[in-house]
């Protein structure tokens, strides 16, 4: 446990940097992918009595955002505690 | 006649900002800009999403996605994802970097006085775009309910906004703001409920919404797909847009969304990094109530407005109501209803009897039968009328004019923080009179907040031929996608990029947004022109990525940023960091 004392502050960008890239991935598949581009394919399954591309640019999508942005608290807060960042 | 409990909700919301504003005077210019740096990320998620969600995402949204239907798509997800960019690549980030503006950040990232008047300018143009909006919006309120003449309504909305915005600067605004989520939550969603319940039988909007049509076996949106198809309408689940301009809008919002000045600085306001990721978490959720609802309520609206208006037979103004509609009633036939009378007189609805048979035919522009629409809604009457097509007491109704007015005039103030700080920090303080003490500056931020709010009124006023609340919102995305996220995010994940990078991709973006805009809206373009088919209301994103690529270009040929600069941006990628500062921050370095 010797990075309790020094912060590792390259990891720590290197960690942030993946993380943040990996979720814009999920980002930008839900809203521009299954709510714009390829909409007419997911319209022929249905969530509920909804064409499923239609729910996701209308509803589904700002569910996963809001999701995205509880991991990404959670994801950074371990990080600031495993390369010892203040935070 | 004037609603009671209209005027109840009114005087007693605004009699609580008020109240709010007087206890929560600030008393120096870190309260002032930035409320101390020490409001908590819950507070501050529910005051970012009063701010945030204006008199568009209130009155115009589910109107607009009503009559646009899957075409609506693009305010849903443009401005919720803008939170994610938001989020994940500014905001804690910038609230790390600890000062006071954008045009701070800007100014100090890049080294130049040139860049901050340039993001100066920047702000001051999407902020006040984006007030007109507010500032209308607070207009069709108060001559719609209250009584009384337009422009009025508009003094009375900037009196209010002047005594807390000038008095507790961002303090103020802040907790006026919590109090105005709460308000407008609550007005928006009580009647979505009710309505919910009587078109699908499901108390929950969001599930009614993928849900089926009461007491029957065919979904919600199937039964309004068939209903408007057949009279001529689009079908409701698909768009006439073509699907590069509907990536491109919702681009330009998202990007928009993260971009906006009066958004950013409401994270100056938590006391670290990790506050400002939480914050944004919390301030999508609050938001979220809202924008999950809306699809539906507009579904909702559409399906009820053709149910109740479509093929009714209309009653003159002459005649009495109750027995006009009791004797259409008897003869087997439906009469226009009581709420389409009462909001008729607000301009909102109008009814042209083209062929003369006193029957209102609702058509769109393909109709089967071949008639011509005789029925011209506004798309703010849905969220308006909402309550009384539900046919809900009368306390509700009055309670939605207090939430359209709320979300109105929270949005505004946080508009005219950003103009005030601009002029009285960015640019006396920080520019041309840095000898200011904090007491000038104080009075000086006072002042640019006052003139600021006589600027907006004046707009309000005299931007009322602008058609729609939403779409005079939607430039002030475009413009703030296109001049100030680019250099916010290379400033942050881009050590090389320098001065003249940012000075020249932020006069590409802003020239080149306001261009196309001015030249399509106002002089007569017309859609065959259309860069790559996009229209001026997603060429935000397009100019966005050329003020990308012009950043990077000019900064790999011209000099490094000097060696403080790249330090600076390590530390502020870092929480905790900090070691040097600038004049501004001396009290807010992180601790040792």
């Amino acid at each position: 446990m010797e990075t309790e004392n020094k912060p590792d502050t390259a990891g720590y960008w290197k960690a942030t940097t993946r993380l943040t890239i990996s979720l814009l991935v999920i980002w930008f598949l839900v809203s521009y992918g299954a709510g714009i581009l390829f909409r007419d394919a997911l319209d022929k399954l249905s969530i509920g009595s909804a064409p499923l591309g239609f729910w996701f640019a209308q509803n589904g999508a700002i569910y996963v955002f809001l999701a995205l942005i509880v991991v990404y608290c959670r994801k950074m807060t371990q990080y600031e505690k495993k390369f010892g960042i203040k935070g | 006649m004037v609603d009671p409990w209209t005027i109840f909700w009114v005087v007693l919301t605004f009699s609580l900002y008020i109240g709010i504003a007087i206890w929560a005077k600030a008393g120096s210019t870190e309260e002032f800009y930035v409320a101390g740096h020490d409001v908590h990320p819950t507070v501050n998620g529910m005051a970012t999403a009063a701010d945030w969600m204006s008199a568009a995402s209130f009155l115009s949204m589910a109107g607009l996605i009503a009559f646009l239907g899957y075409g609506g798509s693009v305010y849903l997800m443009g401005w919720t994802g803008g939170y994610v960019l938001l989020a994940l690549l500014l905001a804690p980030f910038l609230r790390e970097f600890g000062k006071f503006t954008v045009p701070d950040f800007v100014g100090d990232r890049y080294y130049s006085k040139t860049a901050r008047v340039i993001a100066v300018v920047c702000a001051l143009f999407v902020s006040f775009t984006y007030i007109a909006g507010q500032m209308k919006g607070v207009g069709v309120a108060f001559s719609g309910f209250l009584g009384v003449p337009f422009n009025v309504g508009i003094l009375i909305g900037m009196a209010i906004v002047f005594v807390y915005a000038v008095m507790g600067g961002m303090k103020g605004i802040t907790y006026t703001q919590v109090a105005q989520y709460v308000v407008l939550i609550f007005a928006y969603t009580v009647p979505a409920i009710f309505i919910s319940l009587t078109i699908t039988g499901n108390p929950i909007p969001q599930l009614g919404f993928i849900g089926n049509a009461a007491g029957t076996d065919v979904g919600m949106l199937e039964k309004l797909n068939t209903v408007v198809t057949n009279l001529g309408f689009t079908e409701y689940t698909s768009t006439t847009k073509s699907k590069m301009d509907v990536f491109c809008i919702t681009a330009a919002l998202m990007f928009g969304t993260a971009g906006l000045p009066h958004v950013i600085i409401r994270f100056f306001t938590v006391s670290s990094a990790q506050a400002a990721r939480k914050s944004a978490g919390w301030a999508l959720m609050f938001i979220a109530l809202l924008y999950t609802v809306a699809p539906a309520v507009g579904a909702f609206a559409r399906m009820n407005f053709i149910d109740t208006v479509n093929e009714a037979v209309y009653i003159q103004d002459s005649e009495s109501y109750e027995e006009r509609a009791a004797a259409i009633l008897a003869d087997g036939g439906k009469p226009v209803p009581q709420w389409y009378k009462t909001w008729e007189k607000t301009g909102l609805l109008k009814y042209d009897d083209l062929n003369g048979d006193g029957i209102m035919q609702y058509r769109g522009p393909a109709a089967p039968d071949g008639l011509k629409n005789e029925v011209m809604p506004n798309r703010d009457i849905f969220v308006l009328a909402n309550p009384q097509i539900a046919k809900l007491p009368g306390w509700v109704v009055g309670l939605v004019v207090a939430g359209g007015l709320a979300a109105a005039l929270s949005t505004a103030a946080g508009l005219l923080m950003v103009i005030s700080s601009a002029v009285s920090h960015d640019l006396l303080k920080r520019t041309f009179r840095p000898d200011m003490t904090e007491k000038q500056e104080m009075l000086a931020a006072r002042l640019a907040a006052a003139a600021a709010v006589i600027c907006a009124g004046l707009l309000g006023i005299y931007a009322t031929q602008l058609p729609f609340v939403a779409q005079v919102v939607a430039f002030a995305f475009g413009l703030a996608a296109a001049s100030l996220f680019p250099v916010i995010f290379l400033g942050i994940f881009w050590k090389r990029m320098n001065r003249e990078g940012a000075i020249a991709a932020m006069l590409t973006g802003i020239v080149m947004t306001s261009a196309y805009i001015v030249y399509f809206k106002f002089m007569g373009g017309t859609a065959a022109s259309w860069w790559f088919g996009v229209s001026p209301e997603g060429i935000g994103f397009v100019f966005m990525l050329l003020a990308l690529a012009v950043g990077v270009g000019v900064s790999l040929i011209t000099p490094a940023p000097p060696q403080e600069i790249q330090d600076l941006v390590q530390d502020i990628r870092i929480p905790g960091q900090r070691t040097s500062s600038g004049i501004a921050d001396r009290k807010i370095i992180p601790a040792e």
